[in-house]
């Protein structure tokens, strides 16, 4: 069972025991079956959801941008996997990931990209805009940086009313140079907020390789500078994730204050839908980084777990699910012209 | 009861009723607690409500109101104090991309009820980054309220409002107010936002201020009532929402207008004052409405270069006078 080899190493903040701050080595609990396919359940629909409306945006049957998160699904899964249902996510411009992992609904995201009355926010919001408080998707901030600060202040509302709530803050590693990106951080830090900054290295900013942008490679070694752990998993190994989630899950809910996650992932798609990426990385850069597939990796880590036939079927009614969505979404009614003015001020 | 109380003294109080009514209320910013805040707006407050509920923070304004907002989505009332009201530039994204933005983006699911309490304005030789007066900024953002106080009345009032409604509001003092007087009564009543008052009845002309504009309008009014000139002054307290008719209401019988803004008259709300009155007020107009704003200058230290660039009595009386044809107008 390789999914036991954890890829986790912790960069140890200064003055941490080892022990404080590890997610070092300790197995995956996989605690059912039903866990297992759940995983996997929503791992592949986040690819199909991107696959399938990647190509009604290509169709033109969708407008706006469209951030993909394809190839990265395992951090959006590993991570909200190790949440309560209660516990809170913020997020980015590159986000359908993250609500799906999250528990959002899938018809009312779609009809959300579509601008329909039905989406999550009714048509006011968008692909980088989506919400679902009911199932503490909090919120993505496409300003790069205020995911961060957003889950910061979650927090801190979860510390001041005693909930033993977690805000976890997914961020890229653009984020990294915003100036809010350290403040929130230390802010976090000095307070021991129930916080998880969760930075996934998808290699690029925009156009820009993560290396041009930062001298030293591993975003997580910026945890020391604040005090806290930081700790570098294999963002394609979504048991990785999920048990370095965890730890700092735990750690944020006991007190321990927040800790720094850069899960290392590869971003498969342009920018965005249209990018001109053949600008700046070769189209076999990309054939080759995506042969390590997350999907593929949860497969051959899962092989004499899961009985052959299960994972098929769950793709398929993953595909159907994913179609109903985008047929809801279709046939939802736009927004009727008069809310555009709701609740001016 | 009637007291007499200064104006820092009622934001004191004010901040201190809204901590003992509302479990979810908290202060945010830098030298708060032990400190006292450095115009004394928190004096006492830590020690009354503890340290995690009047919280001191490094200086990091993005980060401050950012997690304001987070804070607030979840169903907390923050504080935010913004010290100077220039380091509000430091803080832009949070007011303007999320404080203000989020409850419409989400179709209604998030809200961000917060108070962004700073205090700005020249007369204290702060030199150029310590004297503005930014106000104007928030209006062009859809989503915050603009809430300027000009007596402790109004500032227990206002804030009473301020920190019950569902979205942010920006709550602008003037520095130069903070040890003027007034008398409260107790308790002072809610005052809802988008309700001017008539601070001095008049017949000729009318001046609508806010803040310590309000006080200079009187002054001016008074220069003026020796010329022979009846001044009406208005205290539009907020100016999101706006108070468009009480200022019409008043322009039906004085037929001239005057707005008084410290702010830089270039690009201030003034002219958004002045252009919705043209527009919804033209036939009561018997001459062009002016505007009493700053020169575009930067606020400069030595107090000689300050007199001639910031908008004071003086111009308040002077732009009066062209408005009524007294004297000719000159920019």
């Amino acid at each position: 069972m390789n999914h036991r080899t954890s890829t986790a190493q912790t960069v140890p903040a200064p003055g941490l025991s080892d022990q404080d701050a590890s997610s070092r080595g300790a197995a995956p609990d996989v605690r059912s079956d039903a866990e297992l396919r759940e995983i996997f359940r929503l791992m592949y629909t986040i690819r199909r959801f991107e696959v399938t409306l990647e190509r009604a945006h290509l169709e033109g049957d969708l407008y706006g941008p469209f951030h993909s998160s394809m190839g990265q699904e395992a951090v959006s899964v590993g991570v909200c996997a190790a949440l309560r249902l209660d516990d809170v996510v913020t997020s980015t411009h590159r986000g359908h990931g993250h609500a799906i992992a999250k528990g959002a609904d899938l018809g009312r995201i779609c009809a959300e990209l579509w601008g329909r009355s039905t989406g999550y926010c009714r048509g006011k919001g968008g692909s980088m805009h989506i919400v679902s408080m009911d199932h503490g998707f909090v919120g993505q901030s496409p300003i790069i940086g205020g995911s961060g600060m957003l889950a910061t202040g979650a927090a801190l509302a979860f510390d001041l009313s005693r909930e033993a709530r977690v805000a976890v803050a997914f961020m890229g590693d653009g984020a990294v140079g915003q100036g809010v990106f350290h403040e929130t951080l230390n802010l976090a830090a000095i307070w021991k907020l129930p916080a998880v900054f969760v930075v996934e290295n998808n290699g690029y900013a925009h156009s820009f390789r993560a290396e041009q942008m930062q001298l030293n490679p591993d975003i997580a070694t910026r945890a020391a500078g604040f005090g806290i752990p930081g700790v570098v998993v294999d963002g394609i190994d979504v048991f990785a994730v999920r048990e370095a989630a965890g730890a700092a899950a735990d750690r944020a809910r006991t007190g321990g204050g927040p800790t720094l996650i850069e899960a290392k992932c590869y971003r498969w798609r342009g920018h965005n839908l249209g990018d001109a990426e053949h600008l700046y990385r070769a189209r076999q850069e990309v054939q080759e980084a995506r042969r390590d597939d997350p999907l593929d990796r949860f497969r051959a880590a899962t092989s004499d777990l899961i009985p052959p036939g299960v994972l098929e079927e769950i793709e398929k009614r993953v595909a159907a699910e994913v179609d109903g969505a985008v047929r809801f979404a279709r046939q939802s009614p736009p927004p009727d012209p008069r809310t555009a003015l709701e609740g001016s001020l | 009861m009637i007291r007499e109380i200064t104006f820092v003294e009622a934001v004191r109080e004010a901040q201190a009723e809204a901590l003992s009514s509302d479990d979810r209320v908290f202060i945010m910013g830098q030298e708060l607690g032990e400190y006292g805040g450095v115009f004394r707006a928190t004096e006492g407050l830590a020690e009354r409500f503890g340290a995690h509920r009047v919280r001191d923070m490094p200086i990091a304004e993005q980060s401050m109101l950012g997690a304001g907002v987070g804070a607030a989505v979840m169903g907390m009332r923050p504080i935010v104090e913004v010290m100077f009201m220039d380091f509000i530039a430091c803080g832009m994204d949070a007011i303007v991309n999320h404080a203000a933005k989020v409850r419409y983006m989400s179709g209604d699911q998030m809200r961000a009820p917060m108070v962004i309490r700073t205090q700005g304005g020249s007369g204290t030789h702060h030199g150029s980054q310590h004297s503005q007066t930014l106000e104007s900024w928030f209006l062009h953002v859809p989503g915050l309220a603009v809430v300027a106080p000009s007596t402790p009345s109004d500032v227990k009032g206002l804030f009473k409002t301020s920190i019950q409604v569902d979205h942010p509001v920006l709550f602008v003092e003037h520095r130069a107010l903070y040890r003027t007087r007034g008398t409260v009564s107790d308790p002072v009543a809610p005052i809802p936002l988008g309700k001017g008052a008539i601070r001095r009845r008049g017949e000729d002309v009318t001046v609508v201020g806010i803040g310590k504009s309000v006080g200079q309008a009187l002054v001016a009014a008074r220069l003026l009532e020796e010329e022979g000139v009846s001044v009406e002054v208005i205290d539009l307290r907020t100016l999101v929402p706006l108070d468009l008719d009480l200022v019409l209401k008043s322009l039906a019988h004085t037929h001239h207008l005057v707005v008084a803004h410290e702010a830089v008259e270039r690009g201030g709300w003034a002219g958004e004052l002045v252009s919705r009155v043209v527009a919804e007020g033209f036939d009561e107009l018997d001459a062009p409405p002016l505007r009493a704003g700053s020169k575009p200058v930067p606020v400069p230290f030595a107090k000689e270069l300050e007199a001639e660039m910031i908008a004071d009595e003086r111009l308040i009386a002077e732009r009066v006078r062209q408005a009524l044809g007294i004297v000719e107008y000159a920019r």
